[in-house]
């Protein structure tokens, strides 16, 4: 399989007294059509990863190659345009502008490749079908549902056909029923040969994902490498590599698996195996 | 391989911007908004009322007078007989009227009031053609004609009838007027280029000769040239009038001292255009700080934007475009007012609604120049807001 996105010996640090060291020699290669979970505490260096993986931030060392191309040396330009073509991204906020209805927002995915209005149109509406809202193309972020909201941002990260799609908390703001209808669909997009990359602490996002990279302290602690499918749902329900128990900070994750529960009669067997460990440090 | 942005795509995204925020903007809109409706209302008032002179004057203020100075005891001096007849050969003289002073006149209601008491009402001779020539007309009655001219027949200027008190014209009307009564057969409407004529009697050439000694001898020459051939008519005017004494002869043009006059009353415009400049400023200060707050207050959409592709230069290229629109809306909702202040200025005065197109050109330029300036630091702040760092802080 092609790499679509490598990681080498990437180190971010930030100014400050002592200066904070979110990354530490971190190696990542992601192949195409490859699922993947990176896993961790609070603040062991997860989003820092994304950010740099995306070509959001500049890594103080080490290299980001993205379909085999080198990235550092890009001007901001033509890292733009990179990341406007490779890469997809889906935040836990959603990050959809209020303004513009569904079809617009999707729309905007492709605005900075100069294609025609019409053009991103139709792929607009291609994206939102696929993620089945054809039926939401007019309504406004304000008149969907979080679920629906979050499927809007997924058909804009995956509109404009991007080798990877990075996803951070993806399931952060939703409930589990809407929760696994993410899921579903980030699973789902491998199908196409699109890559996923998804920050999580969320056990179900977890399980249905291949790969699973553990990080702490900006280091990559775990990484169980390319595995079917079927024995990486084994080896999410007996929690070998996933397990954040060894890492007590990790209260937000607990939490949320907590308050998800409550509400989720159907929806929450499948995950119970990774909540009830998180709820019970 | 560079990320593009359309220039329409621009446009059309801070259009949806700043009507995602109408209240924000039409508020930031209004310092513009105001400055520009005060300068184009200043100058649209102060052109309204010159087109209103200028129609008044005949449209091209292409009235001349000459005169032949004035004789050593300050009274007009008189003029060739042959002066009016050489002045209407002139080609280009469209029509041309004489009026002579008769020295010594005076006009009183009655002979019972003392010569004293004159009011300060001079007699002049004048021609039939003379309303033709000067524009007005008569406010009361009727005008000399050839056969009133023969015969003791007055009309009055308007200041000249309400010093006598007389504002109706009957068969009984009459005024003492250099030593027998003369019947008021009509009394004038001001006239504004000519204005000296309201305070003046006047009566017909032949009835001065016979009766008040005139001579005949006109002492002002009052004509009309075609209006791109005023000037040449000038030139000529002094040598056709008095061949003998040319250096004594005096051309004037009254349109022109009532253009500075009417020039001088709108020095007050200098004020209020004063006045929109700052409301401009303090408006583009408006629009720099609701630019600057946008840009806090949007780091998650610039984070996104980044994240899909924009550039640095893309995402503040977006705000300024935001910044030239809002203060280009108030621009254009500022010359809109300015030009309905100015139509409504026009129709309470009766006068033509004259908005100049430089003064709509020049507030639009201005506001536009405004937003743009507004708009380069909030647009720099943008573009250097790190896309990890927007994302983060939201």
């Amino acid at each position: 399989m092609n790499p679509v996105l490598e990681v080498d010996g990437v180190s971010k640090s930030y100014p400050g007294s002592p200066p904070v060291t979110a990354l530490a020699a971190v190696d990542l290669t992601i192949h195409q059509a490859e699922r993947t979970a990176v896993l961790g505490p609070s603040g062991s260096g997860k989003t820092t990863l994304l950010h740099v993986a995306g070509t959001l931030e500049r890594p103080s060392s080490g290299r980001v190659r993205l379909g085999g191309q080198e990235v550092s040396g890009l001007s901001d330009a033509e890292l733009s345009a990179v990341r406007g073509r490779r890469l997809g991204f889906v935040f836990q906020q959603f990050y959809l502008l209020d303004h513009l209805d569904a079809v617009q927002n999707v729309a905007l995915g492709l605005l900075y490749r100069g294609e025609q209005a019409r053009d991103r149109r139709s792929a607009a509406v291609e994206a939102l079908d696929r993620v089945g809202l054809g039926h939401r193309l007019g309504h406004r972020p304000a008149q969907l549902s979080g679920g629906e909201r979050q499927r809007v941002a997924i058909a804009r990260a995956v509109a404009g056909h991007p080798d990877v799609v990075l996803a951070d908390e993806p399931t952060g703001n939703l409930d589990s029923v809407a929760g696994q209808q993410i899921i579903d669909l980030l699973a789902g997009l491998a199908a196409d040969g699109v890559a996923i990359v998804v920050v999580t602490h969320d056990p179900a996002v977890a399980a249905a994902m291949d790969r699973h990279v553990v990080m702490q302290d900006g280091r990559i602690v775990s990484d169980d490498g390319v595995v079917p499918r079927a024995s990486l749902k084994a080896a999410a329900s007996t929690g070998q590599s996933l397990s954040p128990r060894t890492h007590p900070r990790d209260d937000e994750g607990a939490t949320r698996a907590r308050r998800r529960r409550r509400p989720d009669q159907q929806g929450g067997a499948s995950r119970r195996p990774g909540g009830e460990r998180e709820a019970m440090p | 391989m560079k990320s593009r942005l359309r220039a329409g795509d621009l446009v059309l995204g801070a259009l949806l911007g700043l009507r995602a925020r109408k209240l924000r903007t039409a508020l930031s809109g209004l310092g513009i908004a105001i400055g520009i409706a005060a300068a184009v209302a200043v100058l649209g008032i102060s052109a309204s009322s010159k087109a209103n002179l200028l129609a008044q004057l005949g449209a091209e203020g292409n009235l001349v007078t000459v005169t032949a100075g004035q004789s050593f005891d300050g009274s007009p001096a008189p003029l060739p007989l042959t002066a009016e007849p050489m002045i209407a050969r002139i080609p280009p003289v469209e029509s041309v009227t004489a009026i002579g002073y008769v020295p010594g006149a005076t006009v009183r209601r009655t002979a019972a009031i003392p010569a004293i008491d004159s009011g300060g009402i001079s007699v002049y001779a004048a021609q039939p053609g003379l309303i033709a020539t000067l524009g007005g007309g008569v406010a009361e009655g009727t005008f000399l004609n050839a056969a009133t001219a023969r015969y003791p027949a007055v009309v009055l200027g308007a200041v000249a009838a309400q010093t006598l008190g007389i504002d109706q014209v009957g068969p009984a009307t009459q005024v003492y007027l250099a030593g027998q009564y003369f019947t008021v057969i009509g009394i004038l409407r001001p006239v504004p280029l000519a204005q000296s004529l309201d305070e003046a009697a006047l009566v017909g050439f032949p009835v001065a000769d016979q009766l008040l000694g005139l001579g005949g001898h006109p002492t002002q020459i009052y004509l009309r040239a075609v209006p791109d051939q005023v000037q040449p008519v000038v030139s000529v005017l002094p040598f056709t009038a008095n061949p003998a004494q040319p250096e004594a002869v005096q051309v004037s043009l009254p349109s022109s001292i009532l253009a500075a006059r009417a020039a001088a009353r709108t020095a007050y415009a200098g004020l209020f255009l004063g006045l929109g400049a700052v409301a401009v400023l303090v408006g583009g200060v408006g629009i720099a700080n609701i630019m600057v707050i946008s840009v806090l207050e949007r780091r998650a959409e610039i984070g996104l934007r980044r994240a899909l592709g924009a550039t640095r230069r893309q995402v503040g290229l977006q705000f300024l475009t935001e910044s030239v629109l809002l203060s280009a809306l108030g621009g254009v909702a500022g010359v809109l007012a300015g030009a309905a202040a100015t139509a409504g200025y026009a129709a309470a005065s009766h006068q033509p609604t004259v908005v100049p197109a430089a003064s709509v050109t020049v507030g639009l330029g201005i506001a536009l120049g405004t937003g743009a300036l507004a708009g380069v630091y909030p647009a720099v702040r943008a573009a250097q807001l790190a896309p990890a760092e927007a994302l983060r802080a939201s």
